[in-house]
C-alpha cells in the first residue's frame, strides 16, 4: 500500500486516558508503540494556561475542546422501527478532540466501581434468588457479569490512582471500615495518593445534613489534586486552586488528572513511542484468514491515506468510536436485538440521573469556588448497598451535593421556579438566586436491555464518507423505578438541609434524547465477559474474534455503575496492557479459550 | 562528562553551528515558536470599531436591539443588553465559527418533524447566521402585518407580548422560521453577551458579573474556600485589562 509506515509492535488508536495508560505500560516494557490520534497536540502552557483557561464562553458554551459534530456525530432513535436522526448540535455527548482525549476536559470524579457492579447477575441471584434474576431477564434486562471481580481489579485501580494523582479518603482499608470515607467501597490496600479536597459552604451543609439523617457522607474522590504530589512516572502536579473552570476546560495549574499532566511528560520522552496527530484511523485491516489484523488504515489532515502495520492493535477511542471501529473493520458480528445473536453493539447503556435544586434565602453559597470533582456524596442508596427485597428494581444512585462551578452562562436558568427567564424579572431573580441556589445530583446505575444497542447508520456518513454510528436506546422500567426512588431520597435531603422552592429534574421521566440529558457517560456496546456468545471481549479486553485486537473504554462495561466511568477505564487499560506485554507478545493467541 | 569537557563540547557546538553572534548573546525577537500559544487557542477578542459585519441592515440592527433590550432591559440591576455591548457581541459571534455553524452536523437529509419528535427539539440545516437573517426579517414582517409598524417602533409592552407568544410557540413567523426556536436562540445569545468575558464585546464594565456577584477570571480561591456564608467582596477580573 502507498504510504505504508514501518511496522510497530503495537498501534494505539486514540490517545486519551486509555491509550496513554496503555502506551506508557507497553513502551516501559520495551515495545515499539505508535499512537494515532485524530485531534491535535494540546498542552498546558500552549493551549490552556491561566491567560485563556477561565473563559466560559469559549470552553463551556462553545465547547472548543470537544470534538465537533461536523467531524463525526451519532444518529439516534428510541426504538427499532423509527428513522434515526443525526445529533446535529451540542448535546450530552462530550467526545475528546486532542491528544489527551476527553481526559483533558473531564471533571475528574475518580471512582472505583462497587464489587456488586462487576457481578450484577451473580450477586442478584445470590442475594435475592434465581427467580428474581430470571424475572428481570424476562422483563428484557440483559444482565451478565464482567468476567473480572473487584478484587481482581483492585491492583489496577491502585496503579491508575497513583498515576492520575487521585485525592480522597479511604472508607475501607483492607476490610476495615473508616468513618469519613466511603464505607461502602470495596477494600483498598492503602490510602489515596493525597488527602480529600476541602468542603465549600454547600458541601459542609450537605455533609452535616446527611450525617444528621444517619447516612454516611464522604468527599468524592477527585482527579483534582489536593496538595503537591509526584506520581510514579516522576511527574509533579500542582495543588487545585478551586478555580471553578474545570470540566469542559483544560487545567492551567497541572492540578487536574489528565494525560497531559500525568503521563505525556514521561511518555513523550521515550524513543520507542511515536504519535501521529490530526490523523484519523478509518478501520483495521484483517489478514486473509480473518483471525488477526495486520494494522490500521488511516487518513491524515490533508486527506492522504496511509497504512500502519502492527502486531497488536489497541482500539482506545471514546466508547462510541470503539464500537464503530470494530464494525467498520468487520471484526465480530453485529448484535441483532430480534435474535440476540452477535456481540458488537450489544449491552448499550447510559447513566440514569436526576437533579434536585433548592434555594436558601439570604445565603452566600459563593458557587464560583469550585472544582470538577468537588462534592460530598452518600452511597447509602447506590448499587446494592441497601436491601432491595421489597423494592421493584435493582441498582441505585450516588447522591451528591456538589460545588463544581459558578459559571454565569451555564447557571443562568438556576432561578426560583415561577420566574421568567428574561426581562427585569430574570435579572432580579438571577441577582438574588445566583448566591442562594444549591444542587443535589443523583448519578444512577443503568442496566442493559435486549432492545438497546449500537449499529451503523444506513443513511448518514461522516466527513470521510464512513457510516455514522446509530444508537437505539430508551429508559427501561427497572432504571426509571430506581431513579424515582433515589430522587425522593434526594428531595428529603434537600428539604432537611433547609432548601425551599425545590425543583426536580428527573431525566428519566420522559423518553431519552441526547439534548435533555446531562451525563456524558455512555456505556457498553463492546463488552467484556467470560462468554463469547454474550461478550465481544474476553476478561483481558481482547477480541474473541481477532486475537491481536484489544479494546479499552467504557464500551467494555456490560452495565453502568452509579459512578463516573474514567477510573474504571484507566484500571482496565492497565490490566489489558499488562496482559499484552507480560503474556500475549511472547505467545500470541487467545488469552482465554473460548 | 566533567565540567571542563562540557564547556569544550558547548564551545564546539557553537563553532560548528556558526550561528553564535560575535557578542555571544542569544537574540530573540517575538516569542520562541516552540513555547508560543497554539495559534488556534489564542484568544480572539471581539473586533472593535469598523461597524457591524453580519447585521449590516439598519432595520435588522434596530429589530435585534428592540428584542435584546426587552430580554435584558436597563433597570436597578444593571444596564440593558445593548448598553452592555450585546449587539456587538452578537455580530462578532455571528461573523465567526459560531455563526457559520462550523461545529454542527449539517448534512442532508433533514426530516424536520421526525427529528423534532425524536430529539425533543427542532434541528436545522441552517447556520445561526442564516437563522438570524431569516428570523429578523420575519419579525419585521410580522410587526408590519399585525401592527402596521416597524418592529422597533412597537411599545415595550407590545414587544413583550410578541416575545411571550414566541416563547410559548403561539406565534407563527411564517414558512422557514421556527418562531419558538428563534426566540430561544436570541435569548441564549443575549444572555451570553451579558455574562461572557468582556473580551467578546459584551458584559461591558463587567455589568453582568456585578449583577450576580461573579468574580470572573480569577484562578485561585484557596484563601476563601473555608469561609462560610460570607459576602467575599471580590472585585471581578476579566481576561482583558480594565483600563
Amino acid at each position: 500500500m502507498a504510504n505504508e509506515r514501518p511496522k510497530a509492535d503495537v498501534v494505539i488508536v486514540g490517545l486519551g486516558w486509555a491509550g496513554s495508560v496503555m502506551a506508557e505500560e507497553l513502551t516501559r516494557a520495551g515495545l515499539n508503540v505508535v499512537a494515532i490520534e485524530r485531534g491535535a497536540w494540546r498542552d498546558t502552557s500552549t493551549d490552556f494556561p491561566p491567560a485563556v483557561d477561565p473563559d466560559e464562553l469559549r470552553w463551556h458554551t462553545r465547547r472548543e475542546l470537544l470534538q465537533p459534530m461536523s467531524v463525526e456525530t451519532t444518529t439516534f432513535r428510541n426504538k427499532t422501527g423509527q428513522q434515526a436522526a443525526p445529533v446535529r448540535n451540542w448535546n450530552a455527548f462530550q467526545f475528546g478532540w486532542n491528544v489527551g482525549g476527553a481526559g483533558t476536559h473531564w471533571a475528574g470524579m475518580s471512582w472505583r466501581f462497587l464489587p456488586w457492579d462487576f457481578q450484577v447477575a451473580t450477586q442478584t441471584a445470590e442475594r435475592y434468588g434465581q427467580e428474581r434474576l430470571d424475572s428481570l431477564m424476562a422483563e428484557g434486562l440483559q444482565l451478565q457479569d464482567w468476567g473480572v471481580t473487584y478484587d481482581e481489579m483492585a491492583p489496577y485501580y491502585d496503579r491508575f490512582e497513583r498515576i492520575a494523582g487521585t485525592s480522597g479518603k479511604a472508607g475501607n482499608l483492607n476490610g476495615q471500615k473508616i468513618k469519613g470515607g466511603n464505607v461502602f467501597e470495596g477494600p483498598r490496600d492503602r490510602e489515596y495518593p493525597t488527602p480529600q479536597l476541602k468542603d465549600t459552604n454547600w458541601m459542609s451543609m450537605y455533609r452535616d445534613t446527611t450525617e444528621g439523617m444517619g447516612y454516611n457522607p464522604f468527599t468524592i474522590p477527585a482527579g483534582n489534586i489536593s496538595q503537591a504530589y509526584v506520581n510514579p512516572l516522576g511527574v509533579t502536579m500542582g495543588p487545585c486552586t478551586y478555580c471553578g473552570f474545570c470540566d469542559f476546560h483544560g487545567c492551567g495549574n497541572f492540578s487536574k488528572s489528565s494525560p497531559q499532566a500525568c503521563i505525556l511528560p514521561a511518555l513523550m520522552r521515550r524513543s520507542n513511542f511515536t504519535v501521529l496527530t490530526e490523523t484519523e484511523v478509518l478501520h483495521a485491516v484483517k489478514h486473509e484468514d480473518g483471525k488477526t489484523v495486520k494494522g490500521v488504515k488511516f487518513v491524515t489532515r490533508d486527506g492522504e491515506e496511509g497504512f500502519q502495520p502492527a502486531d497488536v492493535v489497541c482500539i482506545t477511542a471514546y466508547q462510541m468510536d470503539n464500537v464503530r471501529l470494530m464494525l467498520l473493520s468487520g471484526i465480530g458480528e453485529q448484535y441483532d436485538p430480534a435474535t440476540q445473536q452477535g456481540t458488537i453493539g450489544r449491552n448499550y447503556s447510559y447513566q440514569t440521573c436526576s437533579s434536585v435544586t433548592g434555594f436558601f434565602s439570604g445565603a452566600k453559597m459563593n458557587p464560583f469556588i469550585g472544582g470538577g470533582a468537588l462534592g460530598v456524596q452518600i452511597d447509602d442508596f447506590n448499587g446494592d448497598n441497601f436491601d432491595h427485597s421489597e423494592l421493584d428494581f435493582i441498582g441505585g444512585a450516588g447522591i451528591m451535593g456538589y460545588s463544581t462551578n459558578g459559571r454565569p452562562i451555564a447557571n443562568m436558568n438556576g432561578i426560583r421556579p415561577g420566574n421568567k427567564r428574561w426581562g427585569s424579572e430574570w435579572k432580579e431573580a438571577y441577582a438574588r438566586d445566583y448566591q442562594e441556589v444549591a444542587n443535589i445530583f443523583c448519578q444512577g446505575t443503568s442496566m442493559p436491555t435486549r432492545d438497546a444497542y449500537l449499529s451503523l447508520d444506513p443513511t448518514y456518513t461522516d466527513r470521510h464518507g464512513q457510516p455514522l454510528l446509530r444508537l437505539t436506546f430508551d429508559w427501561n422500567r427497572n432504571d426509571t423505578s430506581m431513579i424515582d426512588y433515589t430522587t425522593k431520597k434526594a428531595v428529603e435531603i434537600m428539604r432537611e438541609a433547609g432548601g425551599e422552592d425545590i425543583m426536580v429534574d428527573n431525566q428519566a421521566e420522559a423518553s431519552w434524547n441526547p439534548y435533555k440529558q446531562h451525563s456524558s457517560h455512555t456505556i457498553g456496546g463492546l463488552v467484556m465477559g467470560s462468554n463469547p456468545a454474550t461478550s465481544a471481549l474476553n476478561p483481558y479486553l481482547q477480541s474473541w474474534d481477532c486475537h491481536n485486537v484489544f479494546s479499552v473504554g467504557a464500551s467494555a462495561f456490560p452495565n453502568n455503575g452509579g459512578y463516573n466511568p474514567t477510573l474504571t477505564v484507566g484500571a482496565l487499560a492497565v490490566r489489558a496492557a499488562r496482559a499484552i506485554h507480560e503474556t500475549y507478545i511472547n505467545n500470541p493467541g487467545p488469552l482465554v479459550e473460548a | 562528562m566533567n565540567r571542563r569537557e562540557a564547556l569544550f563540547s558547548l564551545g564546539s557546538m557553537a563553532a560548528a553551528g556558526g550561528l553564535a553572534s560575535r557578542a555571544g548573546a542569544a537574540e530573540l525577537k517575538g516569542f520562541p515558536k516552540q513555547t508560543a500559544m497554539s495559534a488556534d487557542h489564542l484568544p480572539t477578542p471581539a473586533r472593535s470599531g469598523g461597524g457591524f459585519q453580519v447585521l449590516k441592515s439598519e432595520t435588522d440592527q434596530k429589530t435585534v436591539k428592540a428584542v435584546f433590550d426587552r430580554l435584558i432591559p436597563a433597570d436597578d440591576f444593571g444596564p440593558s443588553a445593548s448598553e452592555a455591548g450585546c449587539l456587538e457581541f452578537l455580530d462578532d459571534q455571528l461573523s465567526g465559527d459560531y455563526g457559520a455553524g462550523k461545529a454542527l452536523y449539517l448534512e442532508a437529509p433533514l426530516s424536520p418533524e421526525n427529528e423534532e419528535e425524536i430529539m425533543g427539539a427542532p434541528q436545522f440545516l441552517s447556520t445561526p447566521r442564516e437563522r438570524y437573517e431569516t428570523g429578523l426579517k420575519a419579525l419585521e414582517a410580522y410587526a408590519q402585518d399585525t401592527d402596521g409598524a416597524a418592529f422597533h417602533a412597537l411599545s415595550p409592552d407590545r414587544i413583550d407580548e410578541i416575545l411571550t407568544g414566541l416563547e410559548a410557540g403561539e406565534i407563527d413567523l411564517g414558512e422557514g422560521v421556527n418562531g419558538q426556536a428563534f426566540f430561544e436562540l436570541m435569548l441564549q445569545n443575549a444572555r451570553e453577551g451579558y455574562l461572557a468575558d468582556p473580551l467578546y464585546g459584551g458584559n461591558r464594565d463587567m455589568a453582568g458579573w456585578k449583577m450576580i456577584g461573579f468574580p470572573g477570571a480569577r484562578y485561585d480561591y484557596r484563601p476563601y474556600v473555608d469561609r462560610r456564608n460570607e459576602d467575599l467582596g471580590l472585585t471581578p477580573v476579566s481576561l482583558i485589562p480594565n483600563d
